[in-house]
């Protein structure tokens, strides 16, 4: 008996022993400790959740089909190319992810199958339409969705975030979590503009372009668009140019009629960066071009000499400056009417590149910095009024027995802690109230035990036997109103969303370490109380 | 020795007809309450339902009507306004199942700035659920619900025999669906968090049955010449205290959890108060004399 009860102290003493090297990253203690400690041994602890130590969560959807949808206007241009090099008269149009050429001559479709080998053709009414399969239709939604986290992991590095969480859920969604976010409006923003810079050429030769007004309300902006479009070419279209006024703030949109044909787009962008007109001292953008997009550059303002190029960014012009003069060296300035902090933004998107698809946020859960705090204090607050209420209660209502449950309880909270810091986990806000209920649920173990015991010092049992036979009688019982709550705290780890998965966490380990302090730790302790001396009366 | 109840005698079982319609209506207030989600005439919180939620914390006490013409003047319409005017924060919910419902927290934000301008706000809390995500909690809820159902009901008919596995099941039921009437009487958000405390409710509400159920079986082992309801009544009694004084330890932890926890799990503290004293009334009260209803008042010869 001497000897079982010394392993099980040794066995309390290691898990304590274990529990203080675990917790220590989560004290200030750990930055004391000799750099040999700190980088050999456990360095990370228990992390803060989202809701407490403040930040975003995010959930972004990739859409794919709009990568599919570009692909496919691309393929239609190299079509049209195609077809023109062979003399083939032919009318090709995209309409969504299809592709119809008009008309379906056997000529035609053999020149587009030649080369297009993977496009299954559909032929109808003298038409035939394009699509691409569905295995690369999947393959390019996959991708986008591949290059999307890629592109907005290098944004938020630019954009300086500690330990920032991107990953990928299912097909195409994006999980991005951002702690302790001082802006999270600018840093959502951040990551969900697409940056698809474009260059295209202002259609000012069309007849129709004298007739568009210089400058409108945003609120007309559809209007216009239904009232001209019909009058306008077939390869233009209406975009639109965004003022802010800076005194009054007032908000006007100034209407281009934009070729449909991208003259150049950002992909070939080596650096950018923020610089300050002098004149104006406003911030505008700077970009470079690679050796290859600068020839291309270099070609397309040698072409277009005297006209006005717009550069684009995801559907807004920024501006549309007349060329004077062939540029050579692949340098370009964006200029338009925004904040230093825009700017700076505006370079980072475009330094990290376009995101292959747009994305849509599907979820949005920004918890302020001081709702975290608050969050912390008051999680302490509780935590701490129940340990001080249950103690208080076992010890009143057990005497020298609840001390032990007491004891046994501190422990549990202990190890608990302990457990969490060696696995890492995230402690949250629920996760919090999970270990408040662990405090209420471990004691309960003990409630059992007593109880039993108590039954049988009624029954005239001595001491010693009382306390064994509790153990006994009284185990089933404990492992039995243990589990079902197990079982539901696997469910919702299992089915949670993050807070909620922390809840699972703290309460299920809470269950199962009390079920290690009070069958192993409470039971050594009477066991050593016997082992000294045969107990005449049991305190309980 | 401290007894909270010392050596008691009362007649459980007798007055099960009353305990069954106590239950009957707490049960289908739960039912009530389900019927109202399905339709749609639930309160759900927009974690379910979809939408934006924005909470603001003013520099001054503010005005909620003020806030709300804010709102209001800036075009968006049915937002529920919850006002704590202690911590002088305001809660706007805009519930909305379509997918402007995601980055309208801005447009909120920016109008109640506006409205209120000569009081300084921060940004305490923003939660947007679009259409698709809103989905995928239900459906997952739904999930979670039919697991920790199976679940169990696999562990109960495994550890019991199969009378007793009815009354637990029952119990664990009727303390769920008594919580979540609660809650939908008082129209409380019924939401996320809301759901994970009635799991753990259903997870918990075994302990005090078992502890009763444990006794019952034992006792029915010596008693089997007695009839079942004498044994019952028996075994209740000489467990009462312990019934009571487990629950007791949780309820301690829950108000204090009601009381200092703050505001994110407030409600969460209020359903496990409500559930761990609905548990323990369920335990001799719904568990028990469904075993006596189920099993019959002969007595169970069963030796094991």
């Amino acid at each position: 008996m001497k000897k079982t009860v010394k392993w099980r102290f040794a066995l309390i003493g290691l898990a304590a022993v274990l529990s203080v090297v675990f917790l220590l990253p989560n004290t200030p203690i750990f930055k004391l400790m000799p750099e040999g400690y700190r980088t050999n041994m456990p360095d990370k602890g228990i992390i803060l959740g989202l809701d407490l130590q403040g930040g975003i969560y995010l959930v972004f959807e990739v859409e794919g089909q709009k990568a599919v949808e570009q692909t496919i206007v691309r393929s239609s241009l190299n079509i049209k190319k195609l077809l023109d090099k062979k003399n083939l008269k032919a009318d090709v149009k995209t309409e969504a992810a299809n592709i119809i050429v008009t008309p379906a001559s056997a000529d035609v479709r053999k020149v587009i199958e030649g080369t297009y080998t993977t496009m299954i053709a559909r032929e109808s009414g003298g038409s035939v339409s394009y699509t691409l399969s569905d295995k690369e239709a999947k393959a390019i939604k996959d991708n986008a969705t591949e290059q999307a986290l890629e592109t907005i992991r290098n944004r938020i590095d630019q954009f300086g975030v500690t330990e920032p969480v991107i990953q990928r859920q299912g097909v195409n969604e994006l999980i991005v979590q951002l702690p302790g976010v001082k802006d999270p409006k600018r840093a959502i923003e951040l990551i969900g503009k697409t940056a698809q810079l474009e260059f295209r050429l202002v259609d000012d030769d069309a007849p129709i372009a004298a007739e568009i007004p210089l400058s409108i309300k945003p609120a007309e902006e559809e209007e216009l668009i239904k009232k001209y479009a019909d009058k306008i070419p077939q390869d233009a279209e209406l975009r639109f140019e965004r003022h802010i006024n800076k005194e009054t703030n007032e908000i006007t949109k100034k209407p281009m009629l934009l070729k449909k044909e991208i003259a150049m787009t950002g992909d070939s962008l080596s650096e950018a960066r923020v610089a300050i007109d002098s004149r104006f001292n406003t911030p505008y953008v700077s970009i470079t071009f690679n050796t290859e997009g600068a020839k291309l550059f270099e070609e397309v303002t040698g072409r277009y000499v005297k006209k006005r190029l717009a550069i684009i960014l995801d559907d807004n012009i920024y501006s549309a400056p007349v060329i004077q003069e062939k540029i050579a060296g692949g340098n370009a300035q964006i200029t338009g009417s925004y904040t230093m902090e825009e700017a700076k933004d505006l370079s980072i998107v475009l330094r990290a590149g376009s995101l292959p698809a747009p994305v849509k946020m599907h979820q949005n859960v920004t918890v302020g910095p001081s709702l975290g705090r608050d969050s912390i204090e008051a999680g302490k607050i509780a935590s701490l009024a129940a340990f001080v209420l249950v103690a208080s209660f076992m010890l009143v209502y057990y005497k020298l027995s609840g001390l032990i449950a007491d004891l046994a309880l501190t422990l549990n909270i202990f190890f608990l802690l302990g457990v969490m810091a060696a696995m890492n986990a995230t402690l949250t806000m629920p996760g919090i109230a999970g270990i408040v209920l662990a405090i209420g649920m471990a004691v309960d173990t003990n409630v059992l035990l007593f109880e039993r015991m108590r039954d049988e010092l009624k029954l005239g049992k001595t001491p010693r036997s009382a306390v064994d036979s509790g153990y006994d009688k009284a185990f089933l019982t404990i492992v039995d109103s243990h589990v079902t709550t197990l079982i539901t705290a696997a469910v919702l780890f299992q089915f949670g969303t993050g807070p909620i998965k922390g809840f699972a966490v703290t309460l299920s380990i809470g269950i199962i370490i009390n079920l290690f302090t009070s069958l192993i730790g409470t039971k050594a302790v009477f066991d050593f109380i016997h082992t000294k001396k045969e107990v005449k009366s049991l305190s309980i | 020795m401290i007894e909270l109840i010392k050596k008691s005698n009362y007649d459980f079982m007798g007055k099960r007809h009353i305990a069954f319609a106590v239950s009957g209506i707490l049960s289908l207030l739960g039912i009530l309450a389900i019927v109202a989600i399905g339709r749609g005439t639930a309160n759900l919180g927009i974690d379910f339902a979809g939408g934006t939620a924005v909470q603001l914390k003013f520099e001054k006490p503010v005005n909620l009507h003020q806030v709300r013409e804010a709102v209001g003047a800036s075009g968006i319409k049915d937002a529920e306004l919850q006002d704590m005017p202690t911590e002088r924060k305001v809660l706007i919910i805009i519930k909305k199942q379509d997918e402007q419902a995601v980055g309208l927290s801005d447009k909120v934000i920016a109008a109640v700035e506006k409205g209120v301008a000569a009081n300084k706000i921060t940004v305490d809390s923003v939660s947007e659920i679009g259409p698709k995500v809103g989905k995928k909690l239900r459906v997952d809820a739904m999930w979670a619900i039919i697991a920790s159902i199976v679940g169990i009901l696999i562990y109960v008919g495994w550890r019991f025999q199969f009378s007793f596995s009815v009354g637990a099941t029952a119990a664990t039921f009727h303390d769920v669906l008594a919580v979540l009437g609660v809650f939908y009487v008082f129209g409380l958000e019924i939401n996320l968090i809301l759901l994970t405390a009635l799991l753990t409710i259903a997870g918990y509400s075994l302990t005090d049955t078992v502890v009763v159920f444990d006794r019952i079986r034992e006792n029915l082992r010596v008693m089997f010449k007695d009839p079942v309801e004498r044994t019952i009544n028996k075994s209740i009694n000489e467990v009462l205290s312990r019934t009571i004084v487990t629950s007791i330890t949780v309820l301690l932890a829950s108000i204090s959890l009601y009381l200092f926890g703050g505001e994110v799990i407030h409600e969460f503290a209020l359903a496990m108060i409500l559930g761990v004293v609905v548990g323990t009334y369920s335990s001799v009260f719904v568990a028990s004399p469904v075993v006596l209803v189920w099993s019959g008042n002969k007595p169970l010869v069963k030796k094991s």
